[in-house]
């Protein structure tokens, strides 16, 4: 493991761009992003379908499907551009300095290798041990990730566990390297709350023991309350919004950050007897990729548009703890 | 095993002295598989007053979207009652259902899977109308074109097809042909789980204004339990095919009184809630429906489990007017004499 100087940031996303190339062109669907992320640091990235959060953590990995790329900008993990790497020496990078869990575990696991034999290759990939030192690291990742029984689970295929269990085995398999950075895409939105809460646990644990810097994507900002230090909010491919997340719940400036957590429905919104208060609306739908708005992307549906938003893409100001790219971002507190 | 009378009188709702439109009585379905019996539903009661909404939530397995189907009849039940009005359901004959169909419709998460592709939007909501011999050509035409106000979307929707709408408008759609018939009970199983917070924020909104206008009582089966305590007056809880609790919502809420109740409320992390969860994590899994656990279905998950839970599975007893727990040590209960 290489130290990693402290508050210096172990990723930093720099004008990162990502477009579908199609015969009518270059549809742009995540542009100009910057970010970065410190050791034992946890950040979101929060926003609705189509938003382009998923598409980044692909790209944090250079795992863009085709006919995506990336257009422009550089993903720095620890001082290199992951993006300038040819894909001999990404594979070497992906899975020893950062590593990917997904929504879906089956996706990552192989449903012909025992839980302990993938774990195992993970290890023997990135460094030269003996067998007996990879199994015996197995069965401590696997009690790490406080899987009961390791060495009867060890022996199991994927399909024996449940679904909980199955995103604990490719959590262990991504920390078999000891990565740096750990890129969590919804990980725990096809569990159940009860189950999703011991996920959201371990991998808090794991970043607090291990320092292990954590890019969280995920829609529910009830998760991003409880379990983040700071959040970037995505609209229609661009930060709109990044704050610690505190700030970012007591004063959202970004008028899309306001409709997406009043959208939410809050406890005792509804008191008995009284009648129930209405959840704000987001009017409208997000944009299409083709037909995106020459301004601001949220000019559409936002209630505090004018003709300079309609024409100048809002940059990225500084505000409080953080960020937001709105013409209009002190007069939010109007709405 | 509950009795009717202990679950029977809704307490928050206005509609409490009405008669109500479901009455669902010791329901139990049961799955025949190659690895055995499921019960996947075991002894399930509750009503339905006019104009309340009844949540249900519960985590996969625990049967709520079982009870869902069971109620509409898309599944044979192997005990219990049914009574929708004062209409046994439970046994009737596909030509009854049909009939029944009229006051119990349903909505799905996937409104795609219930509209077909083929049709216009126009023919998707004349249909029930059609079947039932509603109206003429020109009465069905308007009351479509009605419909489709009520839920929000334009006249010229009734042209198209469901693939030109997105997720939200087709869930609009689907609400619309549920109500088509004007019926007195609508279950919708998860219909907003598959939604942005955005467009879910409108179709509670639709939902919401559409109970208040029609006075129809909504089954309201869900898994985000902000979502559920949002829309319910009453809220359910299962878990392995039971009702462990059963209250008003506010009353469940403040003060829930069933173990798993605590841990699913205190697992759902909130914006306004605390930074962290009150208790520890429920550890372990839910148990195989193959294999049920002895006595109370919830002791090998449960932190205050003691020798009688494993023994004896807990009766359903009241805690305060209208407000159920099943449970042998429920928070604010008397403890069994055991």
């Amino acid at each position: 493991m290489s130290p990693s100087v402290p508050n210096e940031p172990v990723l930093a996303v720099d004008g990162l761009s990502i477009g579908f190339q199609n015969r009518h062109g270059l549809l742009p669907a995540v542009r100009e992003l910057s970010f970065s992320v410190k050791s034992g640091e946890m950040l979101a990235i929060v926003g609705e379908s189509g938003c382009g959060k998923s598409l980044t953590a692909l790209a944090l990995l250079g795992l863009i499907p085709p006919p995506g790329r990336v257009t422009g900008g550089t993903v720095r993990l620890e001082g290199r551009d992951l993006l300038a790497l040819d894909e001999a020496a990404l594979r070497r990078v992906r899975g020893a300095r950062i590593a990917m869990i997904f929504q879906e575990p089956m996706t990552a696991l192989n449903p012909v290798l025992t839980v302990g034999e993938q774990i195992m290759e993970a290890i023997l990939e990135h460094e030269t041990v003996s067998r007996k030192a990879a199994r015996e690291r197995t069965l401590a990742l696997l009690e790490r990730v406080r899987i009961p029984d390791p060495e009867r689970r060890f022996a199991e295929y994927p399909h024996r566990l449940s679904g909980g269990m199955r995103q604990r085995v490719m959590i262990a398999m991504a920390l078999a390297g000891a990565p740096a950075v750990l890129v969590a895409d919804e990980p725990t939105t096809a569990l159940d709350v009860t189950i999703q809460a011991q996920i959201l646990s371990l991998i808090d644990e794991l970043r607090r023991e291990q320092g292990t810097a954590v890019v969280f994507i995920t829609h529910d900002l009830g998760v991003v309350s409880r379990y983040v230090d700071r959040v970037l909010v995505m609209y229609a491919g661009r930060k709109v919004e990044e704050r610690d997340t505190r700030d970012l719940f007591a004063d959202p400036l970004h008028p899309y950050t306001r409709g997406l957590i009043a959208a939410q429905p809050r406890a005792g919104a509804g008191a008995a007897g009284a009648v129930r208060e209405r959840l704000a609306e987001i009017p409208g739908t997000v944009p299409a990729l083709a037909a995106m708005p020459a301004g601001c992307a949220f000019a559409p549906r936002c209630p505090l548009a004018d003709a300079r938003c309609a024409q100048a893409v809002p940059p990225p100001r500084r505000a409080g703890s953080g960020l937001v790219a709105c013409h209009h971002a002190g007069e939010t507190h109007a709405l | 095993m509950p009795s009717d009378a202990a679950l029977a009188a809704p307490t928050v709702s206005a509609a409490v002295a009405a008669t109500p439109v479901l009455r669902v009585s010791g329901l139990s379905v049961e799955y025949r598989t190659a690895r055995g019996v499921v019960h996947a539903l075991d002894d399930v009661s509750f009503e339905l007053a006019p104009g309340e909404t009844l949540g249900i939530v519960g985590e996969s397995g625990c049967g709520k979207s079982t009870l869902a189907r069971a109620v509409v009849r898309l599944l044979d039940p192997s005990a219990g009652t049914i009574r929708l009005g004062d209409t046994d359901i439970t046994h009737a004959s596909r030509r009854r259902m049909r009939a029944a169909r009229r006051d119990l419709q349903m909505v799905l998460q996937d409104p795609a899977a219930s509209l077909d592709p083929r049709w216009t939007v126009g023919d998707l909501l004349a249909e029930p109308l059609e079947i039932h011999g509603i109206g003429s050509r020109a009465e069905r035409r308007a009351r479509v074109a009605d419909l489709l106000g009520k839920v929000g979307l334009p006249p010229e929707a009734a042209q198209r097809r469901p693939h030109e709408f997105s997720g939200g408008q087709r869930q609009r759609i689907g609400i619309a042909r549920a109500l088509a018939l004007e019926p007195k009970v609508v279950v919708l199983d998860e219909p907003v789980s598959a939604l942005d917070v955005s467009v879910q924020a409108q179709i509670l909104n639709l939902l919401t204004d559409l109970q208040s206008t029609l006075g129809v009582s909504f089954l309201f089966i869900g898994h985000d339990l902000s979502v559920v305590e949002y829309v319910s007056d009453r809220v359910a809880v299962m878990y392995l095919g039971r009702i462990v609790e059963l209250g008003g919502r506010d009353s469940l809420w403040r003060r829930p009184a069933h173990p798993y109740t605590r841990a699913l409320l205190d697992a759902a992390p909130r914006i306004e809630g605390p930074a962290a969860p009150a208790g520890p994590a429920l550890t372990g899994d839910t148990p195989s429906p193959y294999d049920l656990p002895s006595g109370c279905r919830f002791h090998t998950r449960c932190p205050i489990a003691a020798g009688v839970c494993r023994r004896l599975a807990p009766v359903m007893q009241t805690l305060s007017p209208g407000h159920h727990v099943a449970c042998h040590f429920p928070v604010g209960g008397t403890p069994p004499s055991d």
